[in-house]
């Protein structure tokens, strides 16, 4: 798409200029495409949405696991939190507001009712030692590797 | 209901660039209106009071939500469904909006805006005389 957006510019300025891109916005596109691969290419993951609510975000590394999610307008009471072996499931509700019969909607954008997500882990977790925190609607769980789980450094003895 | 799940990316305004190195997203809104008032209702997780900042210029009333991308230290990114940056939207506003007393609120990353509507613009009930 960027790039037979590029050839598009190049091709109106070839003819002229005088076309739906000024200079000034060909640099500004410009600009804009060099700093999205420069993204891409920091986080070295594309974003792949899986068009499940809510959308995930993983990280990770050898002894623990953080899920995030955003979940505007969730309630930590709202939200059921469980791991079953590789298992994480995430369960809640978002309520709606409640219109009354004399008021008008004029955009509904924002989603609301239950809804359930289960994602599987990339290794066995401490069921027990799973934290999670809710803030400002961005959820975050840390699920720490299970001991046995954790890759052992093998020490290689010489004679 | 929003037609996808995935978070919208705003489209770059003609002739303004951004200053900072994050993609900006439209956030998703409900506005309904209420007899005195018109409420709108926004999703900007990882927003708070202080990283909002809202600007009546004449009649445009423009949100800016801005947030802060914190990568996990020493995490790799195996999987990433949703990207993080800030938020923005305006919204045309019409004369009857008392722009004096709007007032807004953030609680779990959901912004709440109530614009009063101006007396004038408030529904008058018009009574029916017998003749």
């Amino acid at each position: 798409m960027l790039l037979s957006d590029l050839t598009g510019i190049t091709r109106n300025v070839l003819a002229g200029g005088r076309h739906r891109y000024g200079y000034g916005a060909i640099q500004n596109r410009l600009q804009q495409m060099q700093d999205e691969m420069q993204r891409l290419f920091s986080s070295g993951v594309a974003e792949r949405p899986a068009g499940e609510y809510p959308a995930i975000n993983l990280w990770t590394n050898e002894e623990e696991v953080i899920v995030t999610a955003e979940l505007p307008g969730v309630n930590a009471e709202d939200l059921d939190i469980t791991v079953v072996g590789r298992t994480l499931t995430l369960k809640g509700t978002r309520k709606a507001e409640e219109v009354k019969e004399d008021e008008c909607c004029h955009r509904t954008e924002r989603r609301y009712g239950n809804f359930v997500r289960a994602i599987e882990l990339p290794y066995e977790v401490e069921g027990e030692k799973v934290s999670a925190k809710l803030d400002k609607g961005v959820l975050s769980v840390t699920l720490p590797r299970a001991e046995a789980d954790i890759p052992k450094k093998i020490k290689i003895s010489s004679n | 209901m929003a037609d996808t799940l995935e978070k919208k990316e705003a489209e770059v305004t003609e002739g303004v660039e951004h200053t900072r190195a994050v993609k900006v997203y439209t956030p998703a809104v409900d506005i309904v209106e209420k007899a005195k008032e018109i409420l709108v209702t926004a999703d900007m997780p990882g927003v708070d009071d202080k990283s909002i900042d809202i600007t009546l210029e004449k009649n445009v009333l423009t949100i800016y939500g801005k947030v802060d991308v914190d990568v996990p230290e020493k995490y790799r990114a195996s999987y990433v469904e949703y990207g993080i940056g800030d938020y923005r939207r305006s919204f045309t506003l019409s004369n009857e909006i008392d722009r004096e007393h709007i007032e807004a609120t953030v609680k779990n990353g959901v912004l709440r805006l109530v614009l009063p509507k101006a007396e004038a613009a408030k529904t008058k009930k018009i009574e029916v005389r017998a003749a």
